[in-house]
């Protein structure tokens, strides 16, 4: 897994048929992503369905030790985008968990190698672009100063560096900028931002002033998990840098 | 929540707001980061280097008995002792009794982490010894009866004045911070305990198998004083340390300085062999190595941990984890900070009493990408997190809402009606004003953070109402 070189994992996929993977928290807090989501791929002619019976991918309890909390939650999405050609799924995060900790998760189960063949198929929406769409330019026009953060599993769990600043140098009129210590974590980090929400904090205060110091009216991510908690430290600094998700910057319409 | 997590959280909510402090960490590690960076583009290829250590480092710790044994004897051979320590009282043990029974009144001692790991210096002292860290770093935290703050720069969180004050209160230094002077009034004291001590006490980077010899690395030259002048030297180090080839060192000695320090090579390696010989113009009369296990064999035995026993000590997981940026190197209240103490605490210490510093992690995996022997460190703290909630060390209430959790998002219409209702209530909340108060009902998230704008509905709820949003 982590430490692995990056695989290409679409090899062969060539998916005319997409399936949504819109994770809880977007689904309840940001909904807008999912739907700028949709707007993209039904630009590049893609027709997504949205599997109504999804829900989360459990890695809430995973990722606070909860395996058997997690187990049942794996399972139920391994059934639901077991049929899938491709998955797409606008967070960073989220996909690591299908591709990457399924697999860990599910070991010894009957589900094991479904899973890791699901892991082949799931696709963070950056990736689903450059990789499988391989489309760089979008269409989109967006004519402001942005910069963007690198969320900390779409990084080193999935190796996405290049690709989603590719999308963004193709979109009109965005002048993409780079941050000090851009590779730095935000302080997100799931239940780690209530648990120690001191150092969390303390990590979001830095990668704040960072941001200001790159000058950007918007900072994009690959997680909007992280995005939210970069907002609430930008509004409480009274930063003039406001967040988007990616999906949200590609959506702006050309003309 | 264990004694030892009250704490964790106290001094990280302490440091944590400590501009100043996190001033300092930042400045250390822009240089180091600097360094790091010239000393990578020295390799050909970094990676390979990193997964050859690793390849070495695997195999010495899979085949730890062999290699052990034949380092043992090569020593044994030579007239040397090795003492085996199960524990850090047995190891403490050993030296106290050698140490009493030689008549020893002082120490001096090279850097070593086992040993703090092990109390050994309190242990001494209380036999009526004086013992003189003589790493420079070490002798600073020492002076200020401090735990060292970082593996590998044990001083890292002090400033030239502060060490200016500290060497004129106890070392009657003078009034210039300029480091050479500092060095020099610190030298001063230290040369006089190196010829007087009657007992040189070191670590040990690396036990080489084949040759029968002990690999000491440092960039003051101390390490060589400490085991070379008093007729004792006592080496104590994990058993982890073994490697199986001399010729193991050209890969392990310019990595190790690489990610320690960004050094192409660290100043002074010393490969010793045992006490000295007829002929031989220097050296001790005795010389002792005491292995420690202190728990390592159990992380030995855990299949899925083991790799935890390749670190080679260099710091480079501190240095690129940002919670040690934010709350430093003494909030961890171990011996080992940072990702790696975090990892291995609970192995050495007890996961119970240990186990916060698992959750202490944003799981960001900079210090799995950067560590030279490829330790899967950010997957471990995961795994420690599983061992927890497995032994039960977890709250009532916390399991609850794991299993509400669970419940509803087994069902996607579940799902959808209590996160409407959830939504709903906080959207009335912040109506109401209440958004970032004390009573917000998102008060866990908005007591750091400037409360959210939470959407009317859901994803799921638009697609159904406008089939996909036609």
């Amino acid at each position: 897994m982590c430490g692995a070189p990056f695989r290409d994992y679409n090899r062969g996929v060539v998916a005319s048929k997409v399936s949504l993977f819109i994770p809880c928290f977007i689904d309840q807090l940001a909904p807008q992503v999912g739907v700028d989501v949709v707007r993209v791929l039904r630009r590049l002619g893609y027709e997504p369905d949205f599997p109504a019976q999804q829900t989360c991918c459990g890695q809430p309890a995973f990722n606070t030790g909860y395996w058997d909390e997690a187990r049942p939650l794996a399972e139920r999405f391994v059934r639901i985008f077991e049929s899938a050609e491709a998955v797409v799924c606008p967070s960073g995060s989220c996909t690591t968990m299908v591709r990457n900790f399924y697999p860990e998760l599910l070991a010894g189960t009957p589900l094991q190698e479904p899973a890791e063949q699901l892991g082949k198929r799931v696709f963070e929406f950056s990736e689903f672009l450059v990789k499988v769409a391989k489309k760089l330019d979008v269409g989109a026009r967006f004519p402001h100063r942005v910069t963007f953060h690198d969320a900390c599993h779409a990084l080193r769990e999935l190796r996405l560096k290049d690709g989603p600043r590719q999308l963004l140098r193709h979109v009109r009129g965005l002048e993409l900028v780079e941050m000090p210590y851009v590779e730095e974590c935000c302080g997100f980090g799931g239940g780690f931002a209530v648990k120690f929400d001191m150092i969390s904090a303390a990590m979001g205060d830095s990668k704040a002033q960072n941001i200001e110091a790159s000058g950007a009216e918007v900072v994009t991510s690959l997680d909007q998990s992280c995005l939210m908690h970069i907002e609430g430290m930008l509004r409480r600094s009274n930063a003039r840098a406001r967040t988007m998700h990616l999906a949200s910057i590609l959506a702006q319409e050309a003309e | 929540m264990s004694a030892a997590a009250r704490e964790f959280l106290r001094r990280a909510a302490e440091k944590s707001g400590d501009l100043a402090h996190r001033q300092v960490v930042r400045f250390n590690m822009d240089q180091y980061e600097a360094a790091v960076a010239r000393g990578h583009s020295r390799f050909t290829d970094w990676e390979a280097a990193r997964e050859r250590c690793r390849q070495i480092k695997w195999e010495a710790v899979n085949h730890l008995d062999r290699y052990l044994l034949e380092f043992e004897t090569k020593v044994q051979e030579r007239g040397g002792h090795v003492f085996w320590a199960e524990t850090s009282e047995e190891a403490r043990r050993y030296v106290c009794d050698l140490a009493v029974a030689r008549g020893v009144k002082k120490v001096v001692k090279s850097k070593s982490m086992v040993t703090e790991e092990v109390h050994l210096t309190p242990a001494l002292e209380k036999l009526g010894m004086e013992v003189f860290e003589t790493d420079l770093g070490e002798y600073i935290v020492q002076l200020r009866n401090e735990p060292p703050y970082h593996i590998v720069t044990p001083a890292m969180h002090l400033n030239r004045g502060q060490i200016r004050d500290l060497f004129k209160e106890k070392l009657g230094g003078g009034a210039t911070d300029d480091p050479p002077e500092l060095v020099a009034v610190a030298r001063r004291t230290l040369r006089q305990a190196f010829f007087s001590a009657e007992m040189g006490i070191s670590g040990a980077n690396f036990l080489v198998a084949d040759a029968g010899m002990v690999a000491i690395t440092t960039n003051e030259g101390n390490g060589r004083l400490c085991t070379s002048i008093p007729r004792i030297h006592v080496v104590m180090t994990g058993i982890e340390k073994v490697v199986p080839r001399l010729q193991d060192l050209a890969m392990l000695w310019p990595v190790l300085a690489t990610s320690g320090t960004g050094q192409p090579i660290t100043c002074y390696n010393t490969l010793l062999a045992g006490a000295r010989r007829a002929g031989e113009v220097d050296g001790p009369e005795e010389f002792h190595v005491v292995l420690v296990d202190n728990g390592r064999s159990q992380l030995l035995a855990d299949s899925e941990q083991r790799d935890v026993l390749h670190c080679i000590r260099c710091g480079a997981c501190l240095n690129a984890c940002p919670v040690y940026r934010a709350v430093g190197g003494h909030t961890y209240g171990t011996i080992y900070q940072g990702p790696i103490g975090s990892v291995l605490t609970p192995h050495l210490r007890g996961l119970s009493e240990f186990q916060h510093l698992s959750y202490a992690s944003s799981l960001c995996g900079n210090c799995t990408d950067v560590c030279p022997v490829k330790i899967d460190l950010h997957h471990h703290l995961l795994h420690n997190r599983r061992n927890a909630i497995r032994a039960g060390t977890h709250p009532g209430p916390e399991r609850r809402a794991m299993r509400l959790f669970r419940w509803t998002m087994m069902d996607a219409g579940r799902f959808r009606i209590l996160g409407g209702v959830a939504r709903a209530s906080i959207r009335l909340a912040h109506a109401l004003g209440l958004g970032g108060t004390a009573l917000d009902p998102m008060r866990a998230w908005t007591r750091r953070r400037a409360p959210m704008v939470l959407p009317s509905t859901s994803f799921r709820s638009l697609w159904r109402k406008t089939d996909g949003f036609r």
